[in-house]
């Protein structure tokens, strides 16, 4: 067969994605700008055997993921920030009950409705912290068409392995563009599906085995019996109030993260070598940070990129030790500085961390983050 | 070709700018092997209101998505062309419907009867801008035309081939009397 070459929307390549992942089940309900993610698997799912569900808002649609991943199935929805929001509850839900389910945020501007057509990077710390109570995240962040394809395969996998919902927050500069790219083979890229478990069903423990990551799971209705709550639990699924039950509950969901950083961390470097001024940025906004670099370079400014494609957990170790290299760091990206609170956070060395920020709709430019630069460069 | 190449095509919302650009960012991309980024930007409302889209070309690789210094301008309304043609290069190439704008405040714009054609010619003004993407191909060279061809068919609505390809005829037929 030979290589297709497409011209994709980052939402057309995100839905071809999660088809080459395996994705069975989509809920949801459509929202600027993410609506042709659930148009493209509405037209999909049904042709490969899956189920697709819009239902009446965006609770029910993560409802519906929940439901369906609890069932065994590989579900996703995608949605953006008025509708992110609502997911919120169950967001927590699907993290305390383990329901591994990949939801897309194509991030616009916010906060409330705010600007339905523009894009924004303005939900990256909800995405992290927008549900209550102590939990992990997983978030990936593509900035390329490419990337929205072979990213949200990456989503799956891991929600897969690591037994939870993934975040793949994109944004509407991303969801809206076209670039063209080569559709992996099937097999070309991997696609992890979580084991079934082989022992009796009445030595089955849901919760069991150590933090679960890479663990046998059972479906609901495969013949093996469990409970699922939002209620803290014991390995069987059953509501506790038990202190130590608890205390074995809440590290079990942070060790599952916690225990795995290098495999989590992810970050795309380019003329780090000998960079003394490091831009940090990721999804659309980093598209401009890679020409500003260049134009750096071009002018003699050592300038290098740090790209992290998985952003939470967030990668301190990376980040923490290229603050010790540089002799300022430059974050751009697209909201009144959120992710530029997790650098200054991991900056042990007092290193300089200047905010090159856009959060009007429009794309960062070249020029603006030439003028960080050069300010960081004094 | 080995430059960046930036085309923004505007007029009014429903008048198939994002599906021209779709169309020319298809052509150059996939049938011309050229890189290319093709981005728009519109308001929360279907029809009305200014519209645009851009299309990179470039034989390097592209890092930066958005135009901000224009090489090809297209303005199908007097609004697009006073929203949209600030950041035509001073040797870029401009190309505008000669019955919806009337007042273009540069010298050497190509003023083309775009919708006028349409209407006459193929009978619907819904093909404007395949004719405009037939006259720009013809005056710039951006795309080849047997690319742009196939894109135009690849991405139109089954049973209207004929008129599309009309449409093109008629654009490359006014590039050729520019």
């Amino acid at each position: 067969m030979s290589k297709q070459v497409a011209l994709l929307q980052g939402n057309e390549a995100c839905a071809l994605g999660a088809i080459y992942a395996g994705c069975d089940f989509f809920g949801g309900y459509p929202i600027t700008p993410s609506t042709e993610v659930a148009e493209e698997m509405a037209l999909m799912l049904p042709r490969s055997g899956g189920k697709f569900i819009q239902m009446e808002d965006e609770i029910a649609g993560i409802g519906t993921v929940l439901g369906a991943a609890a069932a065994g199935a590989k579900a996703m929805t995608a949605t953006s920030g008025p509708g992110f929001s609502l997911m919120m509850e169950l967001l927590g839900y699907g993290c305390m009950a383990e329901l591994p389910c990949v939801i897309v945020n194509v991030q616009r501007g916010g906060p409330s409705t705010g600007l339905p057509t523009k894009g924004a990077q303005a939900d990256m710390l909800q995405a992290r912290w927008g549900t209550h109570g102590d939990h992990q995240a997983i978030a990936l962040c593509p900035s390329s068409i490419e990337e929205c394809f072979t990213q949200t395969v990456k989503c799956f996998n891991l929600a897969e392995r690591f037994r939870m919902p993934v975040l793949l927050m994109m944004d509407e500069f991303i969801g809206h563009m076209r670039e063209k790219m080569t559709i992996p083979q099937p097999g070309e890229l991997e696609t992890y599906t979580h084991p079934r478990p082989k022992i009796k069903p009445a030595e089955y423990r849901h919760f069991g085995e150590g933090t679960g990551v890479g663990g046998a799971y059972a479906a609901m209705g495969s013949g093996y019996r469990f409970n699922i709550t939002g209620l803290t639990h014991d390995p069987k699924g059953f509501p506790t109030n038990r202190a130590d039950e608890t205390k074995w509950k809440m590290d079990r969901l942070r060790a599952k993260v916690a225990d795995h950083l290098p495999e989590l961390t992810e970050v795309e470097r380019e003329f780090m070598d000998d960079a003394e001024i490091v831009i940090f940025s990721y999804g659309a906004a980093a598209r401009t940070a890679q020409q500003a670099v260049r134009e750096a370079r071009a002018q003699g400014v050592k300038a290098g990129l740090l790209r992290p494609t998985v952003v939470w957990p967030f990668p301190d170790q990376v980040v923490t030790e290229a603050l010790r290299q540089a002799r300022a760091m430059v974050v751009a990206e697209l909201n009144q500085g959120q992710m530029i609170l997790e650098v200054e956070r991991a900056n042990r060395t007092h290193t300089r961390v200047l905010p090159a920020l856009r959060y009007d709709g429009e794309m960062i430019t070249p020029a603006e983050v030439m003028n960080v630069i050069a300010e960081a460069a004094r | 070709m080995s430059k960046r190449h930036e085309i923004r095509l505007s007029g009014s919302g429903g008048q198939g700018m994002i599906t021209a650009g779709v169309i020319l960012a298809e052509a150059a991309g996939v049938y011309d092997g050229q890189n290319v980024v093709q981005s728009q930007s519109y308001g929360p409302e279907a029809r009305g209101g200014a519209s645009k889209a851009e299309v990179i070309i470039s034989d390097q690789e592209i890092h930066f998505t958005k135009a901000t210094a224009i090489d090809i301008l297209l303005a199908m309304t007097q609004e697009a062309w006073d929203k949209y043609s600030h950041d035509l290069k001073s040797d870029g190439v401009a190309v505008v419907d000669s019955f919806y704008v009337k007042e273009v405040d540069r010298p050497g714009v190509h003023k083309l009867p775009l919708a006028q054609m349409a209407r006459q010619e193929v009978g619907i003004e819904m093909v404007a801008n395949i004719i405009a993407l037939g006259a720009i191909a013809g005056i710039t060279k951006v795309v080849t035309r047997e690319s742009l061809e196939k894109a135009v068919m690849s991405r139109i609505p089954k049973g209207t081939e004929d008129k599309n390809r009309q449409a093109l005829e008629i654009g490359f037929r006014l590039a050729a009397g520019v």
